[in-house]
């Protein structure tokens, strides 16, 4: 079987400007921070970002990599408003398609099945209807001929999600409370790539609660070992959401002189400088 | 134990006021956001509605009482987003969530203010709130009611209200349902003939003249306007010394 392991920068060169990035997790909980900071620092542009979006998408909002948001929220959890995607969404500056947390999982959903929709009641008389007007409604052809949203498959070209353990063929498990959408976003995917606080072999992947190894090697390309690489959010039960460094990312986000500072000291950095940098 | 009810906080008439909404909802779960709904779903589980089911705000079903502030003691069951979207669907929920705006047919805004490509002020984004409002039995809590709150259209319809549901039709009317929406200054319903928003009640010490004052439409005002009722001397006991002893319910409404 195929050794997967990459290194985060192997990750970042095989992903082009222009493509669809799907990035797991849930707000500021197990987002792949690692591989998203390593986007930031790179050349990429214009991608088009689906997330259940948290610091992930502020970032890469404050570093001009985003074109296109799709989103659900964009939230920090314990601090509800993320300030890059406040400023980002008030100066206008991006396309956003805004879509109700079940329409993403079903568009997600739809791209794991190779299925162009998956038909869903969320929507129908909101104003996701009129912020997106591209969505179309599809009639049940059965008697209760009933009018749905028919939900556009959200195909990616690649998808990066953090996981607490992986082994090097690609499965992955989680130990935390939820598995969020992960293994959707890695199956909507052409390529997925995992990184994971700790590679361990297969027999010990597996000798505690299999049920939880819900990322499997038919859907990865890449494993990247990447200890603390959900830093700052959390990463239960290896770590949780370090709160002060994220209060310090909000409060950096209010002042452009601060933001620059912390994007010399924390974002235009290798990975190994801002683990000094954050442990420090 | 004897509680002096003289001393109750508007933020403990919020509480029953909110944990009001579940009466008579069974074996559902129950979804608050914010720190008074929370506080009055796991009262209402404590006292008159024993058969409701609720999380530890992430992914956990916990068993028993506990505090707003901590973990329970005892789980009994495992509910993670995934699962929840479906138990959505399944209409098995009542979800009290807490807008921006709100307006007089009960549509809610919790993504923008302003125009929603340039708004003045962006917020959370729709989040669940379009499903849950054509799924399942929805709430809200306001815990600073003025003109900016309750208004007279909101900018970006994400909850929908009775106009929107009645003007979409099928299982989406068939679904819909907007139980109550408490505010620091009163309850609120939909039980009129043209599903506008009425008044309910008054919390203690509020005038209906102050409460219309804070609203941007008018309000369906039927008769005498009873006061909220106060919270017996066993809730009060519950909420302060076993669901909230650390008073965080006056941080989201002070006394």
């Amino acid at each position: 079987m195929l050794d997967k392991r990459m290194s985060i920068d192997s990750v970042v060169a095989e992903l082009r400007s222009g493509m669809t990035i799907g990035i797991g997790g849930w707000g500021s909980r197990r987002k792949p921070m690692a591989l998203v900071r390593a986007i930031a620092r790179s050349d990429l542009r214009d991608l088009t970002v689906v997330s259940y979006g948290g610091p992930d998408v502020g970032l890469l909002l404050a570093t001009g990599k985003v074109k296109h948001l799709i989103y659900g929220f964009v939230s920090l959890d314990s601090i509800p408003l993320e300030p890059h995607f406040r400023a980002a969404r008030q100066a206008g500056t991006i396309e956003v398609s805004e879509y109700d947390e079940g329409m993403l999982q079903w568009g997600l959903y739809a791209a794991a099945c190779r299925l162009p929709f998956l038909p869903t009641r969320a929507g129908l008389g909101s104003d996701v209807m009129r912020i997106n007007p591209e969505l179309r409604t599809v009639r049940s052809p059965y008697p209760d001929g009933e009018e749905l949203v028919a939900m556009p498959a959200l195909r990616l070209d690649a998808a990066l999600v953090h996981l607490n353990r992986a082994d090097i063929y690609g499965n992955a498990q989680f130990l935390g409370p939820d598995l969020y959408f992960d293994d959707l976003f890695c199956a909507a995917a052409e390529r997925a790539y995992v990184s994971c606080e700790q590679i361990v072999p297969t027999e010990e992947l597996t000798s505690t609660c299999v049920q939880t190894v819900r990322i499997q090697r038919w859907m990865v390309r890449g494993v990247v070992h990447a200890p603390n690489g959900a830093h700052f959010t959390s990463c239960a039960p290896d770590y949780e959401r370090d709160e002060a460094f994220q209060r310090e990312y909000v409060a950096a986000a209010s002042d452009p002189e601060r933001w620059a500072e912390f994007r010399a000291r924390y974002v235009d950095v290798d990975e190994e400088t801002y683990q000094k940098a954050v442990s420090a | 134990m004897s509680v002096d009810t003289t001393s109750v906080t508007r933020a403990e008439v919020c509480v029953v006021a909110c944990a009001e909404a579940w009466r008579g909802d069974g074996e559902i779960l129950a979804s608050p956001i914010g720190i008074i709904p929370t506080i009055g779903a796991r009262l209402a589980r404590a006292t008159f509605a024993p058969e409701l089911l609720l999380t530890d705000g992430e992914a956990m079903l916990g068993a028993g009482t506990w505090a707003v502030d901590e973990k329970p003691a005892v789980l009994e069951g495992w509910i993670p987003f995934r699962a929840i979207f479906d138990l959505i669907y399944s209409g098995r929920r009542h979800a009290m969530m807490s807008p921006s705006q709100i307006d007089m047919y009960g549509n809610a805004n919790i993504s923008a203010i302003g125009d929603f490509f340039r708004p003045t002020a962006a917020l959370l984004g729709v989040r669940g709130a379009p499903g849950n409002t054509v799924s399942h039995p929805c709430s809200y809590w306001v815990p600073r009611h003025s003109p900016r709150s309750f208004v007279r259209a909101v900018d970006v319809v994400c909850g929908i209200g009775y106009d929107r549901a009645a003007a979409t039709g099928g299982s989406v009317a068939r679904f819909h349902e907007i139980r109550r929406v408490v505010s620091n200054l009163g309850v609120f319903d939909f039980a009129t003939p043209d599903r506008r928003m009425r008044l309910v009640s008054v919390h203690p010490g509020v005038s209906v003249e102050e409460v219309q004052a804070a609203t941007g439409f008018d309000l369906v005002i039927d008769g005498d306007v009873p006061v909220t009722r106060l919270p017996t001397e066993e809730e009060l006991r519950i909420i302060r010394t076993v669901i909230d002893p650390r008073g965080r319910r006056s941080r989201e409404v002070p006394s």
